[in-house]
C-alpha cells in the first residue's frame, strides 16, 4: 500500500446530500479529515450531525437515502463498497462510539469478549489481543485493567462502561473514531474523567476522529477543528480558538453566549419568609434510603436550585414535596400550613397552590388533548370557570409563555421541545401557584431553547412572585436562575445557603468539584480541572473533613442553613 | 390531524373490506324489507339451483335462500356486534380499574381472569347452555364473558404503560378523580388498539355463536341464522350441492372483512408513532 502523506485527507465528504423520505437531513455538507485530527461537529438536535458521523462510516439510518455527494474514505466511496469489504471498513479502519454504551453492549457477554470480537474476526491470536485490551483499559484509566474486562456490562458504571466502549473503537488501532455525543448522558464530574480519558487516549493512538456533541464547551476541550451544523448545513468552520474567540456568523455567537453564563439572577434579600420549609425530610424506596435529614427552605418569589448528580435524590425530594411518594420522615410546612405526606391526605387548595414541571415535555402532555384542553384543565377544576372565561384565560396564558391563541387548538404532536415545555409552564400558571417545582425543566432541550425557557421563567417569576424548585444537574443554568442553592450528594444536603455564598471561596469542595467540572471553552481547561480536582471518592459526606469545612463556611456567611449535618449512620454504600 | 384526514391516508386494502362490510350491513339491514319473500315462506321446491326469481336458490325447505341469509345475517351479526360491545365495555372498563388501581383489586381481578381463561371456551360454553338451556340471554352472557377476558388483559397492559407517563402523574397531582384519569387521559391514549382489538372480537364472537349454532345450542329456532343454516342445508353437499356454502360464505366474507379492517387501523396506529418519534 501507498504511504500516506500528512496532507492528504484521509476522510473526504463532499456536497453530501441526505433526504429522509422528501425531507431534507443533510442539504449539502462538505469537509476533509487529516490524519491524526479531532474534527468537532456541533449543532442542535435536527441539526443532521448523528446522520453526517454515521455517513463517514458508509452507513445510513433507516428511511434515510443518499441523495447527492460522496464520502470518500483514502479516496475510495465508502457508499459503493461490497457488503463485505465495508464491514471490514466499519469493524478495523471506522470504528464508531455511540452516545449509549449501555444500549450498545450485549448484557450476555463479558466486556473483553465483545472488545475482542472484531479483532479475532480479523484474524489475530488471543494473547497479543488480550494485552491490547488491557494495554487500553490501563490508558483509560479504567480500574484494575488487568481483570476490569472479565466484567459484565451490567457490573460497571456508566463513565466506566463509556470508557470500555471507547476501548472497544480504539482496539483495532482505526484510521478514524466517530464519536457522537459519547459523555452527554453522563454526570459532570464523570464527564471529566471520560472526556480527559478519550482526549488522551486518540492522541496516543494517533486516530483521527470526529466529534458530535450539543455542547460547544465539550467540543472545543478536544477537537484541533470545530465545524457547526445547523438545519443540514454549514454554519461555520475553523480551527478551534479561532472559531471560539472570532466567531464570524452570528449562530456561533449565540451558542457560546449560551455556554457563557447568562445574566445571573438578582439576589433577593428582602424575602424572608418561607413558603416551603423541609424539616429532617427523609424518604426510602423499600429499604434503600434515598433521602437523609434534608433540611432545606424555599423563600417567598425566589429560586432554589436543588443541585446534584444523578443518584443524589434531588428528583426523590420532588415526589415527596409534591406527595408521589410519601415521606419516611420529617416535616413539611406549606404556606404556613403542615403538609400532609400523601396525595390523597392533601386539599385541592392545597394542590392547586403547588405544581410541577417536569423533564421530559413529550410524556408530560396527553398527546389526545389540544393545547387549550390541557391548560384550561386546571382553570375549569380548581376554579370552576365557565367555558368562554377558560378560553379567554387560555389565550392570556398563551401570551404569556410567548404563544400565540392560535396554539389552542393544536396538539403536542404539532409543537417542537420547546414549545411543549412552555405549554406545560401554562399549565402550570393556569392554576395559579405558590409554588412550582421544576425537576430537569432544560435538560432535554437544545440549549438555545433552554436559554429562552430560563429567561420565560425568570420574567414570570418577576410579573407573578411565584417561587421555584429548580432542580437540575446542569450548573449553568444554575447561575442563571438560583437565588439560593442546594447542593445534594447521595441524599443528603452537603452544601446550601445564598447562591453567591455558595459559589464563593471558600467552597465546599464538592461543590467545588462540581463546578469546575462543568466544561468551559477555555483553552487548556480540561488538564488544568482535572490536575485540580480532589477524589470524588474521599469526597464523602462522613469524612471528617468535609463537614468540618462546611461548618465553618457556615459560621462565615451566616447565612448556609442546616447545611450537612454529621449523620451517624451514614448512608450504607 | 384531523380524523378526516387520517381515513384518507387509508390504501385500497382498506377501503374495499370497509365497502363489502357497509353494504352487507345495509342489505342486512333494510334488504327484506324490498325482497318479494319472507324468510320462513315455502316458495319452491327444497335445494332449487340459482335462478332470476331465486338468486341464491332455496334451501332445505324450498324456502328463499336470499332472503334466508339477510334475514339470518340480522340475528347473527346484531347478536354478535352487542356481544362484542358488552364485552369491551365490561373488559375494557375492568382493565382500566385494575391497571389503575393496582394492589389487590389487580391481583383479585387478573388472577380471576386467569382462571376463566383455564377453561376450554367450547366446552365451557356448551356445559352452560346444556345446564341453563339455549337461550338468547344465556348465549349473550356466555360469550360477553369470553370475549370480555381477552379484552380485559389488553386493556390493563395497555393502561399500565400510559399509565406510568407523566402526564397522568400530573393528572393524580392536580388531584383528579378516577373517573377523569381513567376516561379522559388513559382511555383515548389506548384506543386504536383497542378498536381494531374490538373488531377482532367481534369476528371471534359471530364465529363461536355460528359454531354453537352450528352444533345446535346455539340462537334457538325459528329464527334463522348463520351458522344454523349452514347446519340446516348441510346434508345438500352429498348431492354436490352449494345451498349451505352460501351462509359459510357470509360468515367467512365478514370475518376476512372485519380483519382487514382491524388490521390496517393497527398498521395506520404504527406509521403515525414512528412518524412522531
Amino acid at each position: 500500500m501507498e504511504t500516506i502523506n500528512a496532507a492528504q485527507p484521509i476522510l473526504q465528504v463532499r456536497d453530501l446530500r441526505v433526504q429522509a423520505g422528501s425531507q431534507p437531513i443533510l442539504k449539502g455538507v462538505s469537509f476533509d479529515l487529516y490524519p491524526g485530527e479531532v474534527l468537532g461537529l456541533i449543532g442542535e438536535s435536527g441539526a443532521g450531525k448523528s446522520t453526517l458521523g454515521l455517513a463517514a462510516l458508509g452507513h445510513m439510518r433507516g428511511g434515510c437515502a443518499c441523495v447527492g455527494g460522496e464520502v470518500l474514505f483514502r479516496g475510495q466511496d465508502v457508499f459503493s463498497l461490497p457488503p463485505r469489504q465495508a464491514g471490514m471498513l466499519r469493524g478495523r479502519r471506522i470504528t464508531y462510539v455511540a452516545q449509549s454504551a449501555a444500549a450498545s453492549f450485549n448484557p450476555a457477554y463479558t466486556l473483553e469478549s465483545q472488545i475482542a470480537e472484531p479483532l479475532r474476526r480479523g484474524g489475530g491470536s488471543s494473547g497479543p489481543i488480550a494485552r491490547t485490551i488491557r494495554n487500553l483499559f490501563r490508558r483509560l484509566g479504567l480500574p484494575q485493567p488487568d481483570i476490569f474486562g472479565a466484567r459484565y456490562p451490567h457490573q460497571v458504571s456508566g463513565g466506566q462502561l463509556q470508557r470500555a466502549m471507547t476501548a472497544m473503537a480504539l482496539a483495532p488501532e482505526p484510521d478514524i473514531v466517530v464519536f457522537d455525543e459519547p459523555t452527554t448522558a453522563l454526570d459532570v464530574t464523570t464527564q471529566l474523567e471520560v472526556l480527559a480519558a478519550i482526549k488522551q487516549a486518540i492522541r496516543e493512538e494517533g486516530s483521527a476522529a470526529l466529534y458530535i456533541s450539543h455542547d460547544l464547551a465539550v467540543v472545543s476541550q478536544i477537537s484541533d477543528r470545530i465545524m457547526v451544523l445547523r438545519h443540514g448545513q454549514m454554519v461555520e468552520e475553523g480551527t478551534t480558538r479561532e472559531l471560539i474567540d472570532t466567531p464570524k456568523q452570528d449562530y456561533t455567537r449565540r451558542l457560546l453566549n449560551v455556554s457563557h453564563a447568562v445574566v445571573p439572577a438578582e439576589v433577593r434579600e428582602d424575602a424572608r419568609d418561607e413558603v416551603l420549609s423541609i424539616r429532617g425530610l427523609s424518604a426510602r424506596y423499600g429499604s434503600v434510603p434515598v433521602l437523609d435529614d434534608v433540611t432545606l427552605g424555599v423563600r417567598r418569589g425566589t429560586t432554589l436550585a436543588v443541585v446534584g448528580e444523578s443518584g443524589s435524590g434531588k428528583s426523590t425530594l420532588a415526589k415527596v414535596v409534591t406527595g408521589l411518594v410519601p415521606a419516611a420522615g420529617g416535616t413539611l410546612t406549606f404556606a404556613g400550613k403542615a403538609l400532609r405526606p400523601t396525595l390523597k391526605a392533601r386539599d385541592k387548595d392545597t394542590l392547586r397552590r403547588m405544581q410541577m414541571i417536569f423533564q421530559i415535555p413529550d410524556t408530560a402532555l396527553n398527546p389526545r388533548q389540544t393545547v387549550g384542553e390541557i391548560i384550561g384543565r386546571p382553570l375549569s377544576f380548581y376554579f370552576g370557570l365557565p367555558r368562554a372565561e377558560v378560553e379567554r384565560r387560555v389565550a392570556d396564558l398563551l401570551r404569556d409563555i410567548e404563544l400565540g391563541p392560535e396554539f389552542a387548538r393544536r396538539y403536542p404532536s404539532e409543537l417542537s421541545g420547546g414549545q411543549k415545555q412552555r405549554v406545560c409552564i401554562a399549565r402550570a400558571l393556569a392554576a395559579d401557584p405558590d409554588l412550582i417545582i421544576c425537576d430537569e425543566v432544560t435538560s432535554a432541550l437544545d440549549p438555545l431553547v433552554a436559554e429562552g425557557i430560563i429567561k420565560l421563567l425568570r420574567r414570570l417569576q418577576e410579573e407573578k412572585g411565584v417561587s421555584y424548585i429548580f432542580i437540575t444537574h446542569d450548573l449553568g443554568t444554575v447561575k442563571a436562575i438560583a437565588h439560593d442553592i442546594a447542593v445534594m450528594r447521595r441524599g443528603r444536603v452537603v452544601d446550601c445557603g445564598a447562591r453567591d455564598a455558595v459559589l464563593s471561596p471558600p467552597f465546599h469542595p464538592y461543590t467545588e468539584l462540581l463546578f469546575t467540572s462543568l466544561p468551559t471553552t477555555r483553552e487548556g481547561w480540561l488538564e488544568e480541572a482535572l490536575a485540580k480536582r480532589p477524589d470524588p471518592d474521599a469526597l464523602d459526606g462522613t469524612a471528617p473533613g468535609a463537614s468540618q469545612e462546611a461548618g465553618q463556611a457556615n459560621a462565615r456567611t451566616g447565612h448556609r442553613r442546616g447545611a450537612d449535618r454529621p449523620v451517624a449512620s451514614g448512608m450504607g454504600g | 390531524m384531523t380524523r378526516f384526514t387520517r381515513l384518507r391516508g387509508f390504501p385500497l386494502s382498506t377501503w374495499l373490506p370497509l365497502g363489502v362490510l357497509v353494504v352487507i350491513t345495509l342489505a342486512v339491514a333494510v334488504g327484506p324489507a324490498f325482497l318479494p319473500y319472507r324468510a320462513e315462506e315455502i316458495v319452491g321446491d327444497l335445494w332449487e339451483p340459482m335462478s332470476w326469481a331465486h338468486p341464491l336458490g332455496t334451501d332445505q325447505l324450498g324456502r328463499d335462500m336470499l332472503a334466508r341469509v339477510l334475514e339470518g345475517g340480522r340475528t347473527s351479526l346484531s347478536l354478535a356486534a352487542v356481544i362484542a360491545g358488552l364485552a369491551f365495555l365490561f373488559g375494557s372498563g375492568a382493565g382500566l380499574t385494575a391497571a389503575f388501581l393496582g394492589g389487590w383489586v389487580d391481583t383479585a381481578l387478573s388472577r380471576a381472569v386467569d382462571l376463566l381463561m383455564a377453561f376450554p371456551p367450547l366446552i365451557f360454553a356448551l356445559l352452560t347452555i346444556a345446564v341453563l338451556g339455549n337461550s338468547i340471554p344465556v348465549l349473550v352472557t356466555v360469550l360477553t364473558l369470553f370475549e370480555a377476558l381477552r379484552i380485559f388483559r389488553l386493556t390493563r397492559s395497555l393502561a399500565m404503560e400510559i399509565a406510568v407517563q407523566e402526564f397522568v402523574a400530573v393528572a393524580r397531582l392536580r388531584g383528579e378523580g378516577i373517573g377523569w384519569i381513567l376516561f379522559r387521559e388513559i382511555l383515548p391514549n389506548g384506543m386504536v388498539p383497542l378498536m381494531a382489538e374490538l373488531a377482532i372480537r367481534f369476528v371471534f364472537g359471530l364465529l363461536f355463536l355460528s359454531s354453537l349454532s352450528f352444533l345446535g345450542l346455539g340462537v334457538p329456532p325459528p329464527a334463522p341464522d348463520w351458522g344454523g343454516m349452514v347446519r340446516d342445508n348441510a346434508p345438500a353437499v352429498s348431492f354436490g350441492l352449494s345451498a349451505p356454502l352460501v351462509p359459510a360464505a357470509m360468515i367467512a366474507i365478514v370475518a376476512v372483512c372485519v380483519n382487514l379492517v382491524a388490521d390496517s387501523l393497527l398498521h395506520t396506529r404504527g406509521r403515525s408513532r414512528s412518524a412522531e418519534g
